[in-house]
């Protein structure tokens, strides 16, 4: 009986034959809350009856929404959070390490074949190494946190095959920005996203993680790429694992198969304000903007900063707008720093800040007044996303965001 | 699996724990409608849905916050409560004495959320034909609902999930659980 990748994970964790459409009460691998949803699950935690948490270990907590503390509210939630951990014996990362996500996979607390939740949408990143990971509410994590296991629809898959070799100064994020404009922002809603292909085998882990990172634009319940060398490579050090086979069977039966060629894709701007609305640059070259975010879970690695330097060269940012450069952790942050990078960034112009989701949310520092117009390397445009309801968010790859960020206007980064 | 026990036959028995919910004023709102625009960021360090309530739809709809009231029905176009998981968002429009969301189709997340935490999301395929600040009848036992003398049909609820709504959410269901047999089906 042939399976999807998906279909396989599941099968695997409960000794059964499982397939999409099938409901599973599946154990879980790991479970991530942070500062934001974290104070709402433990209390349904709570609320439920729980006493202690299923696995300790398995749980992964982290703040980095509004850190430092930005107001009050937000330290009280802090203090709630370090309490519970204490409690129930938890490491808490607490505001040291950086954007969940990143965190997650640099602590090798997500690896190929489990299943892992989080309290964030963005959770779907953790499919780039080939685990099944998807994004839940704070009452399911109350739920995951007491029983250690969720229900599952597992879902259907959407192949998506990408085949060519990117032109310079075009990757991973003009790829998924182009894929999100043709499936659709509903387009994969229930499924998960699988990417392959002879591009997604080449492609690095920080490459994967874009991809797989922004499956829930389209509505994905994960995005996820088979486990390879690249990917064992990047397990070594931060997992005991010994390396397995496990890939979609080629006639497994899958919701869909999409086909991409990246070998003429032109780098991509998602327009306000949904995501599926990417259009190559050619259309928007020129747009005013008056701030730049680098960073987010999507685009704040270090392969990212460094493709900003690349572009940059000797030139200075654009001293008529803002540019906030945010490595996504702490360890992409000291790779950057010991590059030399930050210097060349601080001196050109750019605020650094530390590792956090910064402006990503809206919902702490870094925010656009109406009007305004913010170019940024992160996942999402919704209205009000980055500050006003007034404002307009673009979205963009790291390239094309330095492009923008030295002329002060969106600019194509193959022509700087 | 939650409910498997309980085989309902999905075609007769669409929402099964739904009281009959008669003569809701409609809030209509278009496609794409994202966790964001129902509660922005900025305020999700509140927990609590009366104060989240105050904030819903902050810099979308102004007036929603101001003039909505209890047993008001929220009416959406394809994909609503696209994006963040936040469940602040369904805590914010119960908060506001919602109890019912009606979509062309939801985004998964948001429905989700929104069964474990009590409010209802109805299917609703022909929603498009629902006017701002209509009266409807959510009429469970017809599987429609009823606006301006016309009736639309409403998709059943997963099966599975019949059993979280019986119980008024995940919260109440959980508590009658003891342990969770795993890879149960």
């Amino acid at each position: 009986m042939t399976a999807t990748i998906v279909e396989k994970i599941f099968s695997r964790k409960c000794g059964s034959d499982i397939r999409a459409g099938e409901v599973v009460m599946a154990p879980l691998d790991g479970a991530m809350i942070h500062d934001i949803t974290g104070p709402l699950a433990i209390q349904k935690f709570y609320e439920m009856g729980g006493k202690k948490v299923f696995d300790p270990k398995r749980i992964i907590m982290l703040f980095d929404h509004q850190i430092p503390a930005d107001s009050i509210e937000a330290a009280n939630n802090h203090v709630y959070m370090r309490k519970f951990a204490a409690e129930q014996d938890i490491h808490n990362y607490d505001i040291n390490e950086g954007v969940c996500h990143q965190v997650t996979l640099e602590k090798g607390r997500a690896a190929p074949g489990e299943i892992v939740v989080g309290a964030d949408s963005h959770t779907c990143m953790y499919g780039a190494t080939g685990a099944f990971a998807t994004g839940i509410g704070s009452t399911d994590m109350g739920f995951a946190l007491k029983f250690g296991s969720l229900y599952f629809k597992v879902p259907e898959t959407i192949r998506a095959e990408v085949s060519g070799r990117f032109p310079k100064r075009v990757g991973a994020k003009d790829l998924i920005l182009s894929i999100a404009a043709d499936i659709g922002a509903d387009g994969a809603t229930y499924k998960a996203i699988e990417f392959t292909g002879k591009t997604v085998r080449k492609l690095d882990m920080p490459g994967r993680m874009t991809l797989c990172n922004m499956a829930i634009e389209m509505g994905g319940k994960a995005g996820i790429v088979a486990p390879d060398k690249i990917t064992w490579e990047y397990m070594k050090g931060r997992r005991k694992m010994k390396p397995f086979e496990l890939d979609s069977d080629e006639d497994a039966k899958f919701a869909e198969k999409r086909s991409y060629d990246v070998s003429d894709l032109e780098p991509q701007v998602a327009v306000p304000h949904n995501v599926d609305t990417g259009v190559p640059i050619s259309k928007v070259e020129g747009t005013h903007i008056d701030q730049v975010f680098i960073g987010s879970c999507t685009n704040g690695r270090f392969e990212d900063l460094a493709e900003v330097a690349e572009v940059l060269g000797k030139k200075k940012f654009n001293p008529k707008i803002r540019v906030l450069i945010i490595p996504a952790s702490r360890d992409e942050y000291l790779k950057t720093l010991k590059a030399g990078l930050i210097e060349k960034f601080v001196k050109a112009g750019a605020l650094v800040e530390a590792p956090c989701c910064g402006p990503c949310m809206g919902g702490s520092f870094g925010l656009i007044a109406p009007g305004e117009v913010s170019l940024s390397t992160s996942n999402r445009n919704f209205k009000g996303r980055q500050g006003s309801t007034d404002g307009k968010v673009y979205l963009c790859s790291p390239a094309t965001a330095a492009a923008s960020a030295i002329t002060g206007e969106i600019t194509d980064p193959r022509e700087v | 699996m939650m409910a498997a026990k309980k085989t309902v036959p999905v075609k007769k028995v669409v929402i099964r724990a739904a009281p009959a919910m008669k003569n809701m004023r409609v809030w209509k709102f278009g496609d794409d409608i994202d966790t964001d625009a129902i509660i922005p960021g900025r305020f999700l360090t509140i927990n609590n849905p009366d104060e989240l309530a105050k904030h819903a739809f902050e810099g979308t709809r102004d007036e929603f916050a101001k003039k909505v009231k209890e047993g008001d029905v929220i009416v959406g176009g394809r994909n609503f409560g696209c994006g963040s998981s936040r469940e602040h968002a369904p805590l914010a429009l119960m908060g506001a004495g919602v109890k019912v969301v009606v979509a062309r189709s939801f985004a998964r997340i948001f429905f989700r959320n929104s069964i474990n935490v009590g409010l209802l999301p109805v299917v609703c395929p022909q929603a498009d034909k629902i006017a701002d600040g209509e009266r409807i009848t959510l009429n469970i036992r017809d599987g429609c609902i009823e606006a301006d003398g016309k009736k639309y049909p409403i998709e059943p609820v997963p099966v599975f999930m019949q059993g979280i709504i019986d119980a008024g959410g995940l919260v109440e269901y959980a508590k009658s659980l003891k342990e969770v047999p795993a890879c149960t089906r």
